[in-house]
């Protein structure tokens, strides 16, 4: 107990000689960044601006010695600076050179008494540690935050089934197909085949360069159960590396209906459905 | 529970009402090719809707019956396939292939139509 009263102590005097020095700390510190040319995706003013405001968060936190006000305020900083791309090693560094800043002020402070700085640095180091600590984990869960959102806005915009004409679907296809996501266009599809009364649907994998094992039966699975339906599926723009899957799996190709491209998938579904798209006129 | 078996002009219509027994679906199998040709059906809806599991003996089941009428001169439809059943049906590699599948009755009729007119 009487170590950790010690230890207050010490903050209490650690958080004065910051107060009293903030001013010329601060510019030591903004000086430090930009010479190491960290956040160069700033203006020097929002630099000094973020950075006053840093310091004075890092002051009351080793005051109070709870974190919880950092915390918050470091999501709010991620938030603002991470869609200017702000990366993490910056953050990560300039919480790393306050850090150094002021523990080399502590040192020009009491250099005439060994085992008082000793005993500062004691009660300094673990805090600082804990508030680098917290601000670099709230710059990582911010930026995670955003990701998975990202990825969710993605995964929702990325499997559209779209009606073209009276009982025709089309599901076009783009980027990388993984197993979940096959799963996610398989029940979109069945339901929409239900939904809107679709005799014939056209997949069209021109935007997906690969697809493994796993991933092609999935698709044959796909065009099997939309027959269950009572729909005929169409898959078109299959690439030369799918095609070559397709036939080391040994699909049933009496059972694949396969076009060159999305427009003459479109043309033969026309014709299953009895259309005919004939010109008015000469196109001028 | 024996499954009914409905007469619409030249079609015969079975519906499931529920989940079928192994000795239900022998029942029905043997009903409907008895009557294909006793009521001189040209075709055979079977309607699935109702059920939301289907089993590897009924998929066989529903396969045979769809062959054994092709041999008795006439055409068979499997209609209501839920989606969900379906994907679990191709997972199992149940997949009635050679039997004609549609969405639902109004299809399967729709269906069985386009084929008389052709045949004609």
């Amino acid at each position: 107990m009487a170590k950790r009263d010690e230890s207050s102590e010490l903050l209490r005097e650690l958080v004065a000689h910051l107060r009293q020095n903030r001013t010329q700390l601060r510019e030591e510190w903004v000086a430090r960044i930009s010479e190491t040319r960290l956040l160069t995706a700033m203006t020097k003013e929002e630099i000094f601006a973020e950075a006053t405001s840093v310091y004075d968060s890092y002051v009351e936190a080793l005051e109070t010695e709870t974190f919880e006000a950092l915390q918050a305020y470091a999501r709010n900083l991620s938030e603002r600076i991470i869609p200017r791309g702000v990366e993490t090693h910056e953050v990560v560094g300039i919480v790393l050179l306050l850090r150094d800043v002021l523990a080399r002020s502590l040192f020009a402070k009491y250099q005439t008494d060994f085992k008082k700085l000793n005993r500062i640095l004691d009660a300094y180091e673990p805090a600082a540690n804990r508030i680098a600590n917290t601000v670099a984990v709230g710059f990582v869960q911010e930026r995670e935050r955003v990701i998975r959102q990202q990825q969710e806005a993605i995964r929702e915009l990325s499997t559209p089934v779209l009606q073209v004409r009276e009982r025709l679907l089309i599901l076009p296809i783009i980027g990388v197909i993984d197993p979940q996501r096959a799963r996610q266009l398989t029940e979109q599809l069945l339901r929409g085949i239900r939904t809107n009364r679709a005799k014939v649907v056209v997949i069209d994998i021109t935007g997906v360069a690969a697809m493994d094992v796993t991933v092609a039966n999935h698709l044959v699975q796909t065009v099997e159960a939309s027959r269950l339906l009572g729909a005929t599926v169409i898959v078109t723009g299959l690439s030369p590396e799918i095609a070559q899957t397709l036939v080391t799996i040994g699909v049933d190709l009496g059972k694949m209906n396969t076009v060159g491209d999305l427009q003459g998938g479109i043309e033969q579904a026309e014709r299953l459905l009895g259309y005919k798209v004939a010109a008015l006129a000469e196109p001028s | 529970m024996e499954v009914p078996i409905l007469k619409q002009g030249a079609v015969l219509i079975a519906t499931f009402q529920a989940a079928l027994s192994d000795a239900d679906l022998n029942q029905l199998r043997s009903a409907l090719v008895q009557q294909v040709v006793r009521f001189r059906s040209r075709g055979v809806i079977v309607d699935v809707t109702a059920m939301d599991v289907m089993d590897s003996f009924a998929s066989r089941t529903l396969r045979e019956i769809a062959h054994m009428i092709r041999l008795r001169g006439a055409e068979t439809v499997i209609v209501g396939i839920q989606p969900e059943v379906a994907f679990a049906m191709v997972q199992l590699g149940l997949t009635l292939e050679g039997v004609a599948t549609a969405l639902d009755l109004e299809e399967g009729l729709a269906y069985l139509n386009q084929k008389f007119k052709t045949v004609k």
